[in-house]
């Protein structure tokens, strides 16, 4: 038995009449690779927002390590171990690459709210953020303002700056959306290299990447929880077939990969 | 703050220090010759020109006012037409303390004006900083109305409309006498405190502090996404940037050797943003080089064209809206970018 490291009980927002997310109660145990799909508009993003506390739920409760955070700010959940990537790039766009890391590491080790010495005589910080990129392979842009950067890479610089958090739960919101597929593959290299311990979540459109990673996966479908399973009982259910994966064809592309 | 805590990179040492990019980062708070220019053209206007020592001090406390605006503007993209407010709180401090006989001595008095700023930086800053755009832009002018109203309706205490005249100022360090008759005095007196407030704010902008702020400005979500107190930091910085901006109204106060309504005016809080946006924001000497540009222009304009010299400054405002939206010093790096960078690589 894994520990739990997230986990939410009848998680749920309303606004007004529209129900947004609706009664989910949802586990991802430590070192899970967990897959969240589901049609647009089914709040899967919205559903991260309330993980992260960017939204307040109407109902319901989130844990962190079986500690209630329904009430924290967001700021405080990325102190417990919570850290995000956004579906389209939040990133500092006139900064170089490796500051955009460096602001990430400052203010995980407690550093960035420092008056009163120069941010460059802080080296063990910025040594750590090359290292982490290097591990992105984005060690040759280091020194390029985001702005510079093909879109593909800014990706990855997402990526960097939520690895760099150190972060005990990893959400990971499309991370390769909008990129061209040969540029997609080095972010899910990147992605599948993450340290064992980490729990991820990921939410992704793409049926190979999602059975490439994914342990679990959790389908949704308007707000509510429609079907969980692994890869292979996801693809298997004739419902989730019909409502997400369209209709019942033959899947093309490589056999799902197991997880156990 | 305690130092080195990471375990460096996975080989157990720092290795990445000479990549470029680490260099960049670790050098960028070094001092470079050219930032000894500002001080040295200053002391030698004091030797040059004896006669413009009253406007070269007006000149020096406009650059303290648009450097502590850029803190908060050009830092942390804090948008405030009410900036006057933490002149006029300065002002205000120090010509009740000196008028009512409570507190002379200058170079204290300043600290109790930068104290009383910050009080109200982060009186304000507290509502304020939860809006953004627009509805902080009207909010930071209504506090300056305030405060202004405030320091009208105080007439027993403020003078009302026609402020409190002849303050008396006690000698600078007990041995230089100080008053407008003495302008040397003054001028090395507010050179020696823009000197001094530069080095606290040059400090702080290469700081992490500074960096934070930085990433709010340029994406305040993803800095609450990163675990950054979004909101604490703000108003810490308004509070900073206030204080700079009362020890600016004070030497005003203590150099005019009277304070009046003016300092709280909208104008006030205009002109200084038109300074800072002239020199280019966010880049530390933004406020130097737009307070030489536009003071001289404005003081030599209205010398030559008593009438009409604001149609010049329009005309400059004009040129810099349409093809220089980084300032001057924006024009000067796209300029060292394009030609200097070329000549200096090998």
């Amino acid at each position: 038995m894994t520990e739990i490291r997230l986990e939410t009980r009848a998680l749920s927002l309303r606004f007004g009449a529209l129900v947004a997310v609706d009664n989910v109660n949802f586990k991802l145990a430590a070192g899970a690779r967990h897959a969240l799909i589901g049609p647009n508009g089914a709040g899967k993003t919205t559903f991260v927002n309330l993980l992260t506390g960017v939204l307040q739920p109407t109902h319901g409760r989130v844990l962190l390590g079986g500690r209630d955070i329904t009430g924290e700010t967001q700021a405080a959940r990325v102190k417990l171990g919570l850290a995000r990537t956004f579906q389209i790039n939040r990133l500092f766009r006139g900064l170089s690459v490796l500051e955009n890391v460096c602001i990430a590491v400052a203010e995980r080790v407690g550093a960035a709210s420092a008056m009163l010495y120069p941010t460059g005589r802080r080296t063990d910080i910025i040594d750590e953020a090359m290292d982490l990129l290097a591990v992105l392979k984005l060690a040759d842009a280091a020194g390029q303002r985001i702005a510079e950067l093909p879109y593909g890479r800014q990706r990855l610089v997402e990526l960097a700056i939520a690895i760099g958090l150190r972060p005990e739960v990893l959400l990971l919101d499309e991370p390769a959306a909008g990129v061209a597929s040969a540029e997609s593959q080095v972010i899910l290299d990147a992605i599948e290299r993450l340290p064992e311990h980490i729990a991820v979540l990921i939410i992704e459109h793409d049926m190979d990447v999602v059975f490439r990673f994914a342990g679990r996966v959790t389908v949704m479908v308007a707000g509510t929880v429609f079907a969980e399973g692994t890869p292979r009982e996801i693809e298997a259910d004739p419902e989730v077939r019909e409502i997400y994966l369209g209709q019942p064809a033959e899947r093309a592309g490589p056999k799902p990969r197991q997880r156990v | 703050m305690t130092a080195a805590v990471s375990p460096g990179g996975p080989t157990g040492g720092p290795v990445w220090l000479d990549h470029p990019a680490a260099r960049v980062l670790i050098r960028r708070h070094r001092l470079r010759w050219w930032e000894l220019l500002p001080w040295i053209a200053a002391i030698g206007v004091y030797f040059a020109f004896p006669d413009y020592l009253g406007f070269g001090t007006e000149l020096l406390i406009v650059i303290l006012f648009a450097l502590s605006l850029d803190i908060a503007l050009g830092y942390a993209g804090i948008v405030t037409l009410g900036h006057a407010a933490f002149f006029g709180i300065g002002a205000y401090t120090v010509g009740l303390l000196a008028f009512h006989g409570i507190w002379t001595e200058p170079i204290s008095g300043l600290v109790l004006a930068a104290i009383a700023a910050a009080v109200i930086g982060v009186a304000s800053g507290l509502v304020l900083l939860r809006t953004r755009g627009l509805t902080l832009l009207m909010l930071t002018i209504c506090t300056m109305a305030l405060l202004g109203e405030a320091a009208n309706m105080a007439h027993a205490y403020t003078g009302g409309f026609d402020g409190l005249p002849s303050l008396p100022i006690a000698p600078v360090l007990g041995a230089f006498e100080f008053n407008p008759l003495y302008a040397d005095t003054q001028y090395l007196y507010t050179l020696a405190v823009l000197l001094i407030c530069f080095v606290f704010v040059r400090a702080l902008v290469y700081s992490p502090f500074g960096q934070s702020l930085t990433g709010i400005r340029e994406n305040a979500l993803r800095m609450h996404a990163i675990g950054a107190p979004v909101r604490g930091r703000l108003v810490i910085c308004y509070a900073v940037s206030a204080a700079i901006a009362g020890i600016a109204g004070g030497l005003w106060a203590q150099t005019n050797a009277y304070v009046n309504l003016s300092v709280f005016d909208l104008d006030r809080s205009a002109t200084v943003l038109i300074v800072l946006i002239v020199g280019g924001y966010g880049r530390l000497y933004g406020a130097f080089v737009g307070a030489v540009a536009y003071m001289t222009l404005s003081h030599f304009l209205a010398r030559i064209y008593p009438t009409a010299w604001q149609l010049g400054l329009g005309l400059m405002l004009l040129l810099i809206a349409l093809f220089a939206h980084n300032g001057i010093l924006g024009v000067g790096e796209a300029l060292w970018r394009r030609y200097g960078a070329e000549r200096a690589a090998p």
